[in-house]
């Protein structure tokens, strides 16, 4: 077993339950042991930093003083969210690149009589902890009920493959490591040029046509790449891309029909659990149809939704063309 | 929108000052100075297209003092912190962190137009300074009937469905036990704030 301090963040135990259960339901296989820190705070998302500079690093901070406080040995904090993941690093990060601000943070903290070492904690997303510290070996050897037939388009979104201050992946954006990850459970992995672009994040309380436009253009990306479905490992992504579809083919008045899950919840398909306990049935835009695709499954209606449903004809490009990889599928993945 | 008197043209010893702050509020080193207006920013900002003004043209106006018409732009609003721009710049700016800091100067000087984003950045907060945690169904109802009454129509069927899914509860979080603990490192981090 290998054990890190885990931060769960506040989705995990509300939109992003799905997330949370197919991540209990697959570390027990992997060997990953993840003690979550005792009263941890929200990290403040990307609201507080653009409020007050002090204050939002902090916040941040005072999560990884007392992860530091609680270590029994370990020296990684492990983020399953993107958000949670890059304030907790740009916060350590912000706090050794400038002494001076490290110590501005800590004289905040020591009001509340907590204290961070800044650089003393590893902070990683859990992709990443799955990818390069468990491995993908360890991961195909749990692979029982392999995802063949099934179409996945991996979504990294913005905030792991960016900044990336600890240089985790093989490129800012488009990283593949994720795509390896999803062809060792055996699925289909298509070329998704847009894995890498933004979800729209709080765009969709802000500024609505924004985070509809942004939202369609990976929609349609992956319906045109032939994905059956959408792989994230971010709570926003998910949210942004499951429950505001609808609001965004109302606006445009289209009807893609595009599921989003987890990348715990189709590595535990693949190590063989029933999707209702890896938390397939809780997305809105429902992804059982997709799932059929492998020749299994409890249906959550009688419906079944067209998986690849009207969808507006391409423009003629006149443009640049988009960057993608022609020959995608002989290249080793 | 009726256009206000421009900000004044700003000389100093230092350079233009309004620049200086900007990089004095920002954490680490910016690198805001080192801008070529090259324009890559903004070819890679996946929401440019409902920016008042592109990254670029926003960091000459900052250089050039322009004051009041960068706090009334809504380009900083309009960034979802996606980073394309920040790994793309050949001059390594920290562009992100630099949007998020003229929000900040923007709200504290009350000079954004819309309160809409503003708004959600200060009730999300103010969520955080009560529990210790975010409280998504609280704070997005209160949004929604403040700022999207004629959005509820399209919407409802998304929150039915969150809530039968068990995505939302309609409980606030149970408050953190270190809330008081937090509540005087956060009072005394905006003094320091307020400071420096």
């Amino acid at each position: 077993m290998s054990s890190y301090l885990y931060y769960p963040g506040c989705s995990m135990d509300s939109s992003a339950k799905s997330y949370r259960d197919s991540l209990d339901a697959i570390s027990g296989p992997l060997g990953l042991d993840l003690r979550e820190i005792d009263d941890w705070n929200c990290c403040g998302a990307t609201e507080y930093l653009g409020t007050s500079r002090t204050p939002a690093y902090a916040l941040i901070a005072r999560n990884l003083a007392i992860a530091e406080q609680q270590t029994d040995g370990s020296r990684t904090l492990v983020a399953p969210c993107s958000a949670c993941f890059l304030n907790l690093a740009k916060a350590d990060h912000a706090m050794v690149e400038s002494p001076a601000f490290g110590e501005q943070v800590n004289a905040a903290l020591a009001a509340g009589g907590l204290h961070y070492d800044a650089g003393s904690l590893k902070v990683r997303h859990l992709l990443d902890v799955i990818v390069h510290e468990i491995g993908l070996e360890a991961v195909k050897a749990q692979v029982t009920r392999p995802l063949k037939g099934l179409k996945l388009a991996p979504y990294m979104g913005c905030m792991v493959p960016r900044p990336d201050y600890d240089q985790r992946w093989e490129s800012h954006e488009y990283p593949r490591e994720f795509d390896r990850l999803l062809a060792a459970l055996g699925a289909d992995v298509v070329d998704f040029p847009l894995k890498t672009d933004c979800c729209g994040g709080h765009m969709t309380q802000i500024s609505p046509p924004t985070a509809f436009e942004m939202i369609r253009r990976l929609v349609d990306n992956a319906t045109r790449a032939g994905a059956d479905m959408m792989v994230t490992l971010c709570p926003m992504c998910q949210m942004n891309i499951d429950a505001f579809q609808g609001e965004m083919n109302h606006f445009f008045k289209t009807s893609y029909h595009m599921p989003i899950v987890f990348f715990t919840q189709v590595m535990g398909i693949a190590f063989g659990r029933e999707p209702s306990s890896v938390g397939f049935g809780r997305e809105l835009v429902d992804a059982h149809p997709a799932l059929n695709r492998i020749g299994r499954v409890e249906a959550k209606t009688d419906e079944e939704a067209p998986s690849h449903a009207r969808v507006p004809r391409a423009k003629k490009t006149q443009g640049l063309p988009m960057p993608s990889m022609a020959d995608y599928d002989e290249v080793k993945l | 929108m009726t256009t206000p008197a421009v900000s004044p043209p700003e000389t100093g010893a230092g350079g233009p000052a309004f620049l200086a702050e900007v990089m004095r509020a920002t954490p680490g080193n910016s690198r805001l100075d080192m801008c070529i207006q090259c324009g890559t920013c903004g070819g890679s900002c996946p929401s440019a297209m409902d920016m008042n003004h592109t990254p670029r043209q926003l960091f000459a106006m900052i250089r050039g003092g322009m004051r009041d018409e960068v706090f009334r732009s809504n380009t900083p609003w309009m960034c979802v912190s996606c980073y394309y721009c920040t790994v793309r710049c050949p001059q390594e700016i920290r562009i992100t962190d630099v949007m998020y800091t003229l929000k900040g100067m923007a709200t504290r000087g009350k000079k954004y137009p819309n309160s809409t984003a503003p708004d959600f950045s200060k009730a999300f907060i103010s969520n955080i300074e009560m529990f210790g945690r975010s409280f998504e169904v609280g704070l997005t109802a209160r949004h929604y009937l403040r700022h999207y009454m004629t959005r509820l129509p399209a919407i409802a069927p998304m929150g039915i469905g969150m809530l039968r899914s068990g995505r939302i509860g309609l409980m606030p979080p149970k408050r953190i036990k270190g809330m008081d603990g937090l509540k005087k490192i956060l009072a005394k981090a905006k003094d320091l704030e307020a400071a420096s």
